[in-house]
Order: structure tokens, then sequence, then C-alpha cells
């Protein structure tokens, strides 16, 4: 694997650092005075999320990180993995831990396209798009007529998760939710 | 890759233009005289952080005019200014670009504290703030850091940033950084320090080690400190300016010591410029010269965070 000086850390690259692949937000070139150059650089831990800022001497450098983040699709769970293809048409699969998955948990619905992201070919993270559109399997009668009116309840959805919903929802109904913050959008057409 | 255009508007062009007119009436009004010397050079500077740009058959695009504009001085040129392009490998980030627009200029019969004077004249009418607060180094770290930098021994320098990086949950290996040297500890407190410190600031009296090309003399408390100050707005370092050394032998012991440290780093150890030393040995007036970043007036100027918006090709658009 290639590797990388400060002069050339940015956003988006991959690197190791303590053992761990990061993602570098940020890289601010600093030089005081005349004196030495130092690189303040913002990174991600992409095993553990953890998000903070390390001083590097400029012209230190780091191994890249052999990391890829692909589409792919969740098929099943085995009870201990959860088992994505590649959409390439290779039909490739992987299987990723619940420690990959993570809180992508409660959006993982059959052939739903995830973001995966590989460590070395193997899987790290599980993210869920933006967007999802999943069906209320449990909540309280919905109250006709009721659309203008504020007031929530909690809605099940068919992955497992639950969210606040509008009074008229009714069990049945497709919703589209935003996975970043567990919001009721809209009800699905069709 | 960028495209073809330019980073600054219209707008940016016409307060580059302006900025540049008022600075040459404001030296003309004083009668200081606009000089240009060469970019390329013969030799360049030997400091340990500075890196020049070399040509194949060993000239030296100059990272700043100052040698040349004291050989003018110790010629009799009387006070002089130029605006030069200044030109520095390896610093490339949101507030450096490797070619950049440098004021220089020289004042014979200033001090330090005369010529702090004139650029708070010069920048009162282009950036807010002015005049400028002023503080000795020393205050300045003891304000952030806790730590006195003239008296304190190197491990203690090293435990005041240590316990500067915890406080505020950023990493930091400061014995790795530093490598425990004296004088690398105090370019990182000094860079800590100033980071965000708000409004127009001149910090003076420099410690000695990171004199340059300041005499030394002895601060109000008796300890000895370099004439030498910065001007940082908003964290952001604008100029770089001393009471001139003016004793040939004492810079040549400078230069062969950053050659060297240079050495010990296993990097080049540039020759140094005898030219330089020559007029040094023959005589320059008592002066006061400072180096003044226009890009950067033009970046706070503007209220831009990124070099690219007021340079017209920045080295990400070459």
């Amino acid at each position: 694997m290639a590797t990388f000086s400060t002069n050339e850390f940015r956003a988006g690259l991959k690197v190791m650092l303590d053992g761990d692949p990061c993602n570098i937000l940020e890289n601010e070139f600093v030089k005081p005075g005349k004196g030495q150059a130092f690189n303040r650089v913002r990174l991600r831990n992409l095993k553990t999320g953890r998000v903070w800022e390390r001083t590097f001497k400029s012209g230190e450098s780091l191994d890249g990180a052999d990391v890829m983040e692909l589409d792919m699709e969740y098929l099943y769970s085995d009870g201990e993995f959860y088992h994505f293809m590649k959409t390439d048409g290779s039909f490739e699969q992987v299987a990723a831990g619940a420690d990959a998955v993570g809180d992508a948990k409660q959006w993982l619905k059959e052939q739903e396209t995830y973001m995966v992201t590989l460590w070395n070919e193997s899987p790290l993270l599980v993210q869920p798009p933006n967007f999802i559109e999943l069906e209320v399997v449990e909540t309280d009668p919905g109250l006709k007529g009721d659309t203008a009116q504020g007031g929530t309840k909690p809605a099940t959805l068919s992955t497992g998760a639950v969210v606040k919903v509008p009074l008229f929802v009714n069990r049945g109904d497709v919703l589209r939710v935003d996975t970043r913050t567990s919001e009721y959008q809209s009800r699905a057409k069709g | 890759m960028s495209d073809w255009r330019p980073g600054t508007d219209r707008v940016a062009l016409e307060a580059r233009a302006s900025m540049l007119v008022q600075v040459r009436a404001f030296f003309a009004d004083r009668g200081v005289l606009e000089v240009d010397t060469p970019v390329l050079g013969a030799t360049g500077v030997t400091d340990p952080a500075i890196e020049c740009v070399r040509t194949r058959d060993g000239q030296v695009l100059q990272s700043s005019p100052e040698y040349f504009m004291k050989r003018l001085l110790a010629a009799g040129s009387g006070p002089i200014y130029q605006v030069a392009r200044a030109f520095r490998a390896e610093e490339a980030g949101r507030l450096h670009n490797p070619e950049f627009l440098l004021l220089e200029w020289y004042r014979p019969g200033f001090d330090d504290v005369a010529l702090m004077d004139e650029i708070d004249a010069l920048l009162g009418p282009l950036l807010p703030g002015f005049p400028a607060w002023r503080l000795p180094f020393r205050d300045v770290l003891g304000q952030r850091l806790g730590v006195d930098p003239l008296l304190a021994p190197a491990d203690e320098l090293a435990a005041a940033l240590t316990r500067h990086f915890t406080q505020a949950g950023r990493e930091a290996d400061v014995a790795a950084l530093t490598g425990g040297e004296r004088t690398a500890l105090l370019d990182l407190a000094y860079a800590e320090a100033i980071d965000g410190w708000p409004g127009a600031l001149f910090v003076h009296d420099f410690p000695p080690q990171q004199a340059a090309l300041a005499r030394l003399r002895e601060d109000p408390q008796g300890e000895t400190v370099a004439a030498r100050f910065e001007l940082v707005v908003d964290g952001i370092e604008l100029a770089n300016g001393y009471h001139e050394l003016g004793d040939a032998a004492e810079q040549r012991r400078r230069f062969e010591a950053d050659r060297a440290r240079r050495r010990a780093a296993g990097r080049l150890a540039p020759d140094v410029d005898e030219h330089l030393l020559a007029a040094l040995a023959a005589g320059l007036p008592d002066c006061a010269g400072v180096a003044l970043g226009l890009d950067r007036v033009l970046l706070l100027r503007s209220g831009a965070t990124d070099l690219d918006a007021v340079m017209p090709f920045s080295r990400s658009r070459l």
C-alpha cells in the first residue's frame, strides 16, 4: 500500500493510524513564525466512528488504508451475520458482523442498497440510504380525517425500527423515513 | 483538477489593485523609495524551517527580498520598500501558497517599536482593529499556556504543551513533534498560543533562540530577548519584523548554527550569502525592517477563509 505525506492529506483520504483505518476529514497546515511546520488533522476512525484531531509534524507520513466504499444489496441475516451482495453484476457476497452493521440494523430491508465500507475486503461499516421506504407493522388505529392536526404516535416498521408518525397513519401503510434522524417524512405513493 | 478560471472575481481583483495603490501612496508620502531586486538569486536563506525553490543550475528563488535589500541599505539607499514575489517550497494550505506577495520595507533610524507604529498607520485604513495590541512573547505564552518561555526548562515547556492539548481534547505527541528540543518546543507553543487570538496583536520580544536576523537586547525585567515582533490578526500571522542585526560576525555564527541544525536533521545545508555578510561588515545603517504578507491582508479584508479567493491563480489552479 502507498504511503502518504502530510502534504498529500486531504478530505476523503483513508490512512492507517495506530492500527485502525481512518478517514481524513480536514488537514490544516500550520507554520508559526519562522518555525517548524505542523499539520492539524481531523480524522474519523472507521472502526469506532470516533472523530478527533491530531497534530503531525509536516512531512510525516502514514500508510494508506485499503478501504473501499461500495454500494451493496442486503440479502438476509443468518442470525449471526448479515449478508450483502455486490451490485456490479459479480454476485459476490460478503458477510458483515453485528459490529459493522451497528445502528444500521434497524434499517435493513431485503433488496435495498446500502453503502458498505470494506477494509482489506471485509465489511467495516454499513450505512443505510438517507431515505428508505418501510411498511408499518404495528401502530394504534388511525384517526379518520385527522390529517392536519399535530400529534404523533409510535409506529413499528417492518425492520423493527420505531418512529413517531402522525395520527392518521395505519398499519400496512408504507412510509418514507429519514434514517439519519429516524423521522417520518411522508406516506409513500402506491 | 480545477478548471481554467481564476479564483478571484472582479471585486477581488479590484481590492488587490487598490491595496497596491494605497501601499505605494503611503510610502511615497513618507519618502520611502520603491525598489525591485532579483527574484532569482545565487544563494538563499539558511533558515532551518524555510525550504527554497531551487533551479536545476543551482539558482534560488528568493524566499524574501531581505538580503538584496540589506545590500542596497549598506550601499546607502536610505529608506526603501518593495512589493516582491516570494517563494517557499512545501508551504501549501488554506493560508499558505508556495508563491506569494510580500511587502518588505526598511527604515534607517527606526527601532522595532517605531516600525510597529508605522505598520499601525499603514494597516489602519485597510483592516479593523488598528492600532494593534502589543504583548511580549512571554505574556502571550504565559496567558495561553501558563509557562514562561524565557526561563522554563525544556521539560516544563513540554509538560505545559501536553497539558494544553489534553485540556482541548486534542492529540499531540509533544516529544515526537519537537524532539524535546527547546526551539521546536517554542515554535509549537507559539503556534498554539496565537491560534484564534482575536483582533490585531503585535507579539514582541521573542526568545533569543528565535532571533533570526534581529539584534538581542534586554527586556524591562532584564532578560535577554530578540528585538523581533510579529503581527497576528485573528490568529493569522501577517508580518515579521526586526530591529536588524548589523553585526556580520554574529550573523555568520547564526547562519552556521542554522546549517548545523540542518545537517543534523540530514537536510541540505545551503551556502551562506557572502555578499550579505560583506555588506553587513561594510556597515548596515541602524535600521528596522519588516515583511508583510499582502495576500493575507486581502484575505482578512474580504472575510475569505482560503487564499484561493484572493489570488488570481493559487497553487490549485496552475
